[in-house]
């Protein structure tokens, strides 16, 4: 059975019908990408899986229904999100920003240092002050300190530099083991590296489901479907 | 120097009671993005609240009567701010505009029903003697309210910093000053944290207004809106959410307010803040502390 499954999902933004009806399922276990053109409802379909935006549709995760149920029960139910922007709060410190996100009794720090030593050594400055890469770790880490079923990754490698990307890549690989993960990504790259599944939206509507290297095997396809290649 | 320093003690003293209502304002907008127009009615409510009983005890010493008398008002005055949240805020989130007509109404009817009931003549509280009593320091005679006022406003500073800094509700109020949806998108049910900062904004208030009380030994139905007209200034100079932003915007406007009333003009003190308040909102838009106005 999947562990997330999304029905008729419809999201407007003002006049906009962001999402069209979208449906799909994401597997237990490993990394689901869910790809897509600029602006064709990615990361609006992660928002509205957590309840940040208005939505319309059935979403089940692990069997029951929870599109009616607020934002922090939903997280609380085991989902974790690691938005677009990082969105680290940036007058608080790094330790202030994961003892914010501890919401198990014994939050997995270890893990997090583990995967992020540089967390422990700048505990004490303030978030706002760390550089790009350190932010997206932090907000990685925030969402791996729970024992989550699902992490709603939000291209966790925009704007990074090379080196850094081949590291978050890692670390997916890794957290993929831990925890099934709903990737939205550009880099093809990386999808190719850690995605098993592969959902593309094209103007808020599904246009393919399969295995991701297929697709990705497929230049034609993926030419078609998100304009590179 | 003794009038200066009369003046510089009875401006922190005021300053100090604009920090009380603003300071709750500040984190009411910074966290909530509400602008409670109805802040001036939890000092109404703690005052009339404080007036009433201190009114009804009878045969009690001065000092035990007034502080029971104002613990009432305070208990009053916090459980109706917390009220207000929960019955009339929370079924208006994100719709602003409605937020911002119902506490106009909500201070409108408060003021409304308390002129009915008692009507609109202050009411004498009377108040501890030593409060009313001078202590001469250079030459300065302060009356002794000043320094209680400086005094609280200094306590409640560090307990509300306290309180943000080293407390799990105060950080997430902090974090909800800067990314609401960030914080719910932790698994934090926000909404405790907005019935927690009305509470708290509601007993800042308060405070504030049995200090005013002491300082004017009475109360009226409009005294809680004319204080708010200046916290209101205070928390866009001091930059919204920022507790210290306020402290200093209210020491400073406090300040402006009596010198520019003795060493220009008797009433010109109210425009002096006006016009600072224009300088600050075009030297830093976003006020001293940094966040937008």
């Amino acid at each position: 059975m999947p562990l997330l499954c999304v029905h008729d999902l419809h999201v407007y933004l003002g006049e906009s019908h962001i999402l069209q009806g979208i449906s799909f399922d994401v597997a237990e276990g490993g990394v689901t990408a869910l790809l897509g053109r600029n602006g064709v409802g990615k990361t609006t379909t992660l928002r509205a899986l957590l309840g940040l935006v208005d939505r319309r549709g059935t979403i089940e995760l692990a069997g029951d229904n929870i599109e009616h149920i607020a934002t922090h029960k939903i997280v609380q139910r085991g989902v974790g999100y690691v938005p677009e922007d990082r969105d680290v709060f940036s007058a608080l410190t790094v330790d202030e920003n994961l003892r914010l996100a501890e919401r198990d009794t014994e939050p997995r720090y270890d893990l997090v240092y583990d995967l992020f030593p540089e967390l422990r050594e700048r505990g004490k400055q303030a978030a706002g002050t760390l550089s790009g890469g350190q932010q997206q770790m932090l907000a990685i880490g925030r969402a791996l300190l729970n024992d989550n079923q699902v992490l709603l990754v939000d291209e966790p490698t925009k704007g990074l530099a090379p080196l850094l990307v081949t590291e978050v890549a890692l670390v997916l690989e890794r957290v993929s083991e831990l925890a099934t993960v709903l990737l939205v990504e550009q880099n093809l790259g990386v999808v190719n590296r850690v995605a098993r599944d592969a959902v593309v939206l094209d103007t808020g509507r599904v246009v393919h489901i399969g295995p991701a290297k297929e697709l990705l095997a497929d230049k034609p396809m993926v030419q078609r479907m998100l304009g590179v290649g | 120097m003794s009038t200066f320093l009369l003046l510089t003690i009875t401006g922190l003293g005021l300053g100090a009671m604009y920090f009380l209502i603003a300071s709750g304002l500040s984190l009411i907008y910074g966290l909530m993005g509400v602008l409670n127009f109805a802040h001036g009615v939890f000092i109404t409510v703690t005052a009339y609240t404080l007036w009433f009983v201190e009114s009804k005890i009878g045969d009690v010493p001065v000092l035990p009567r007034f502080l029971i008398a104002a613990l009432a008002g305070l208990v009053v005055g916090t459980v109706f701010a917390a009220l207000t949240e929960l019955v009339l805020i929370r079924p208006l989130y994100g719709r602003h505009i409605e937020q911002v007509l119902v506490t106009v109404g909500l201070a409108l009817a408060v003021t409304a029903l308390v002129t009915a009931i008692w009507g609109s003549d202050a009411r004498v509280v009377t108040a501890p003697a030593w409060v009313g009593q001078t202590t001469t320091i250079f030459g300065a005679h302060i009356p002794n309210d000043r320094w209680l006022e400086i005094a609280t406003a200094v306590i409640v500073l560090f307990a509300l910093e306290a309180f943000l800094r080293r407390t799990r509700y105060g950080l997430i109020v902090r974090a909800g000053v800067e990314n609401r949806a960030m914080v719910t998108a932790l698994g934090i049910d926000v909404r405790k944290a907005f019935t927690l900062v009305f509470a708290i904004g509601g007993l800042a208030a308060g405070i504030a207004a049995v200090l005013y009380t002491l300082y004017s030994t009475t109360v009226d139905p409009q005294q809680g809106t004319s204080l708010v007209i200046f916290a209101f200034i205070v928390v866009v100079i001091g930059g919204l959410g920022s507790i210290r932003g306020t402290a200093w915007a209210a020491v400073m406007v406090g300040l402006v307010q009596q010198y520019a009333n003795y060493y220009a003009s008797s009433g010109l003190g109210d425009l002096s803040v006006v016009l600072l308040l224009g300088i600050v909102l075009i030297a830093r838009p976003r006020g001293l502390s940094g966040s937008f106005a």
